[in-house]
């Protein structure tokens, strides 16, 4: 130690006491940021940092709404509810997803194809709600994924209600089906009714119908921990269960169209003309409805997408067809109505028809030709050229104009989504369906074909159902309906759907009766085209066949002979109503390439009418 | 009491009391606020705890055991304390570097050497060992020490600081370094170079940050901004502020603490005790607690002031500082002043050695005290 510094244990003492001092007023001065920090919080802040705490501690959870029913007219089951077990991921509560879902494939819960979708809800869902993995775990999937749960943190099993469909294809169109809500779906819907709901209907009844059917979600205020783990229910508001949905079609009836369709492609639509109720609306193929509420894989749903058939295609509202010879007693009745023609007056048939001046000749299907006819065997025998005629005397406006009184080129109203308007052709219509000055004139040779429901003329099943059914009810319409009652589930209480009927045509009764007659001649009388369909009848029927050509299928398909062949053939088409005295029943029957009216389409609807009129009510 | 009755009464309970008191050579003051921080420690624990009476038991053992330490240390002369100083250091400096090279062969940090029955952190010896060696070193010389001296003196700092802190444990290495230099600044540290070193230390930060662990450079920035990961590490800072916050002026009361019952607040029983003591005795119980700390602190300092020699005279006022370190990194991280280190609010926090430690730390406090001769030197 050196010798020239020595120990002043005074001036030590009186620094070291300055050393303290310093010390006591720095720790004074960092005490006092703390406590200022304290006061900040606890006092300046204490709304927000409260308002927080209640936020952690209370989480609101929806109640989903027990989803309605959907019965046919007689209380036969189309849609129902099944408990499945679900497997979910809340996002926000997973580390790792892909991790995660890598696991649950190695345990052989998931498909590697479906990856890509999950990942697109998962990015398009909100972080603290769950995303559905399978909409259907099995008793043995169930219980593997139990074992392993404890590695899968944020996924789950729930048991849940989902959509089932006891009829598996039939009805499938009119049904429809339901879907995962998407985030589409709840820029159209009430989000906050939506938040705790699995599945909304995506297309039919259990779309057009979803107000009723959803009800309305009830909430539950949880006392939750920081996992998010519920410890108490502290306040709830029960969901109001969906109501249960009548549909006016008979399952039966379905079933008897269904089966006499088997095999084709095509459409059968059945209406009670007495106040529009669809009593069946069949579109062959169809598809299994549950396919698409357990979650449709998208190897299926492409299989079903590139069906050439075509399953997923509601032909009997959307499928637009050029009615044919359908429209002849329309036409015959328009004839009588502006006065052009009378029901005595006879014309002659060569077997074509040529306009003044013009050489073209439009063949008549007969190519002898019919003879001299009347109105009356004009519509029994079909011929075509009587109905060239009379359209080049009606002119296409009158004819625009007439069809359109039947809900012909407008949709019916029918209360499904997704209706196509058909098409009556009229000047104005052309004018403004083409682009080039020269396509956009209208031509006198396309008023002759439109007079036997051809060229640029098309119309749904449901259409020339509609149609038929207004003209059995003697002009007195209805918009078609196949909402028949609406259920309260909790009271029982059933409220039947008034008839919602259309203006009244102004037509002379005695001029429909003689549509009528010539209709009832088309099926009882000797000559008639479907006379072979009258046979043994127990009741007079009313109908009219048609054969519509079909546009040759587009360049550069696939050259099968057999396959090209059967679908080059015309369009099968028949419209029917019985008794014709008392109309209880009308159909309109189209069936694909079924080449014959009489031969493929008028037999569907004498076996739907058979099958009906005895048990229709008076 | 009697203390109400008569003043002759007074003095003779109070006799028999302090007799016991004097003979332990324990200190009146400290031993009351230390009682009374742990009682209320135990109240706060049993809550924090979830109502777990294993656990409020063992840290019950714990308190028992360290006031026994507290007393044994009492007994030992500072003049012995003194002289065992180089040796203690030693060893603490040799257990840590055994440490060290026992966790090359394990896995990540390695804080814990075995002995047998016992395991025990060497990092927490050094808590007194630091600060008796500096003392030790700066006793003899005069005072302040000059630049050399300094140097060795930052250099028997610096040596367990930088093992501790490759444990890594920055916790316990800041409290080691800051009763290390407390020693120095002390002993006549020069405010000049106070600044400087300051200075210095700014400038040193981003070397620093290249020597910090991934988890350590985490903290820092989600300490600058908690919100970026509300989820992840910032999600401690955010639940234990909305938990003080949310507890008011008087608290939600004793066992009602939302944040702290249904766990949305992590480390409620070790680190962040703080926060449920202030969720449910509000800003009271917290100035309470301070108040009390301070009351501590403040005695420790007088017991400073008294001291006789330039070795107990550091070594008391190095205490009594750290101790006010433990506090404010404690509190000043559970309200978010300062970013997250592991450091337990001291004497309620429930754990292990540093409690042993702690109260070791008081025993030192008064050894001082009661082995004062009647007479100045």
């Amino acid at each position: 130690m050196s010798t020239d510094r020595f120990k002043d244990h005074w001036r030590e003492q009186h620094m070291f006491l300055g050393r303290l001092a310093f010390s006591a007023f720095a720790i004074v001065l960092l005490a006092g940021l703390v406590i200022y920090r304290l006061v900040d919080l606890q006092v300046v802040h204490f709304e927000h940092f409260s308002r927080l705490s209640q936020g952690n501690r209370v989480r609101l959870e929806p109640v989903p709404p027990v989803r309605g029913l959907l019965f046919d007219r007689n209380g036969r089951t189309l849609a129902e509810n099944l408990p499945v077990y679900q497997l979910e991921l809340i996002p926000e509560q997973v580390r790792d997803i892909d991790g995660t879902l890598a696991g649950l494939i190695d345990l052989g819960l998931l498909a590697e194809e479906e990856l890509p979708r999950i990942k697109g809800q998962i990015r398009s869902q909100r972080r603290f709600e769950p995303t559905i993995l399978r909409q259907r775990l099995g008793d043995e999937e169930a219980a593997r994924f139990a074992v392993h749960r404890p590695r899968f943190t944020g996924v789950d099993i729930q048991a849940r209600l989902a959509r089932q469909y006891p009829l598996g294809e039939s009805a499938s169109h009119v049904i429809g089906y339901v879907g995962a809500v998407s985030e589409n779906d709840l820029q159209r819907l009430d989000a906050a009714n939506y938040a705790g709901t699995a599945q909304t209907g995506r297309i039919g009844a259990e779309r057009a119908w979803e107000h009723l059917l959803h009800g309305s979600t009830g909430h539950r205020q949880l006392l939750v921990n920081a996992q998010g783990r519920m410890l108490q229910e502290l306040d709830r508001s029960d969901a109001v269960p969906g109501r249960n949905v009548y549909l006016s079609i008979d399952l039966e009836l379905q079933a008897t169209a269904e089966e006499a369709l088997q095999g084709r492609r095509g459409s059968v639509v059945a209406i009670d003309p007495r106040n529009g109720q669809v009593l069946a609306l069949a579109s062959l193929p169809g598809y299994d409805l549950n396919l698409f509420s357990m979650g449709i894989s998208t190897a299926q749903y492409n299989e079903l997408q590139n069906d050439i058939d075509q399953p997923l295609f509601n032909r009997a509202l959307r499928g637009q067809y050029p009615p044919g010879s359908t429209i002849k007693p329309l036409l015959a009745l328009a004839g009588l109505h502006y006065g052009v023609v009378h029901g005595g007056e006879t014309i002659f048939c060569p077997g074509w028809f040529s306009l003044p001046n013009h050489s073209h000749r439009y063949r008549d299907w007969k190519k002898t030709g019919h003879g001299t006819i009347n109105l009356q065997q004009s519509v029994a025998q079909s011929c075509d050229v009587y109905y060239y005629r009379l359209a080049v005397m009606l002119g296409i406006e009158r004819m625009h104009d007439f069809l359109g009184l039947f809900g012909l080129g407008r949709p019916t109203g029918i209360d499904i989504p997704g209706e196509q308007p058909g098409l009556v052709p009229s000047r104005d219509w052309k004018r403004g369906a083409f682009r080039q000055p020269q396509d956009q004139a209208w031509f006198p040779g396309e008023t002759v074909i439109t007079g036997i429901g051809q060229g640029y003329m098309l119309a749904t099943p449901l259409q020339l159902a509609h149609a038929t059914a207004v003209l059995a009810n003697r002009g007195r319409g209805f918009r078609p309906t196949l909402l028949a009652a609406v259920e309260n589930p909790i009271t029982g209480a059933l409220e039947p759907l008034a008839p919602q009927p259309l203006p009244p045509l102004n037509v002379d009764p005695t001029q429909l009766e003689q549509a009528i007659d010539s209709m009832v001649a088309v099926v009882h009388g000797p000559r008639g085209t479907a006379r072979a369909t009258g046979q043994g009848a127990e009741w007079t029927i009313a109908g009219k066949t048609g054969t519509a050509q079909v546009i040759g299928i587009a360049q550069g398909e696939e050259y099968d002979e057999s396959m090209v062949d059967e679908r080059h053939r015309p369009h099968a088409l028949f419209i029917a109503f019985a008794p014709a005295e008392n109309p209880r029943i009308a159909v309109g029957v189209l069936v694909e390439n079924g080449a014959s009216g009489s031969g493929a389409a008028a037999p569907i609807a004498r076996a739907v009418i058979d099958h009906w009129l005895p048990r229709a009510e008076d | 009491m009697a203390v109400s009755q008569s003043v002759f009464g007074e003095r003779h309970s109070a006799g028999i009391g302090r007799r016991i008191i004097a003979g332990l050579k324990l200190d009146g003051p400290l031993l009351a606020g230390l009682l009374a921080i742990c009682a209320f420690g135990l109240v706060v624990l049993w809550s924090a705890s979830g109502q777990n009476e294993n656990l409020l038991m063992r840290q019950a053992i714990r308190i028992g055991v360290a006031f026994g330490v507290m007393v044994a240390v009492a007994q030992v002369p500072p003049k012995l304390l003194r002289l065992w100083s180089p040796w203690l250091f030693t060893i603490g400096l040799g257990l840590l570097v055994a440490v060290m090279i026992a966790g090359d062969f394990g896995k990540g940090a390695q804080r814990w050497l075995d002995v047998g029955i016992v395991r025990f952190q060497p990092s927490e010896i050094m808590k007194l060992a630091v600060p008796m060696m500096a003392a030790w070193y700066l006793h003899d010389r005069p005072l302040p020490p000059r630049f050399l001296e300094l140097l060795v003196l930052l250099a028997l700092v610096a040596a367990p600081v930088f093992l501790i802190a490759q444990q890594p444990d920055l916790g316990t290495a800041l409290l080691v370094a800051s009763a290390g230099l407390l020693v120095v600044l002390l002993g006549g540290l020069r405010l000049r170079l106070i600044f400087l070193l300051g200075v210095l230390t700014a400038a040193l930060a981003p070397l620093l940050w290249h020597f910090m662990h991934d988890y350590q450079r985490r903290r820092v920035l989600t300490f600058l901004n908690p919100e970026t990961d509300p989820l992840g590490a910032g999600y401690h800072i955010i639940q234990s502020k909305i938990a003080i916050g949310s507890g008011g002026l008087f608290g939600k009361g004793w066992g009602n603490g939302t944040q702290a019952q249904l766990e949305f607040l992590p480390e409620r029983s070790t680190d962040f005790i703080f926060a449920v003591l202030g969720e449910e005795f509000g800003l009271i119980g917290l100035a309470l607690l301070m108040l009390g700390y301070l009351f501590l602190i403040g005695r420790g300092l007088y017991i400073a002031l008294q001291a006789q020699d330039t070795f107990t005279r550091l070594l008391a006022g190095s205490i009594s500082l750290t101790f006010f370190v433990y506090m404010f990194v404690n509190t000043g991280m559970v309200t978010g002043l300062l970013p997250v280190v592991g450091v337990p609010l001291p004497l309620i926090s429930y754990g292990g050695t540093s409690m042993v430690t702690l109260m070791a730390g008081f025993g030192i406090l008064m050894a001082i005290n009661g082995h004062r001769s009647l007479l100045a030197r």
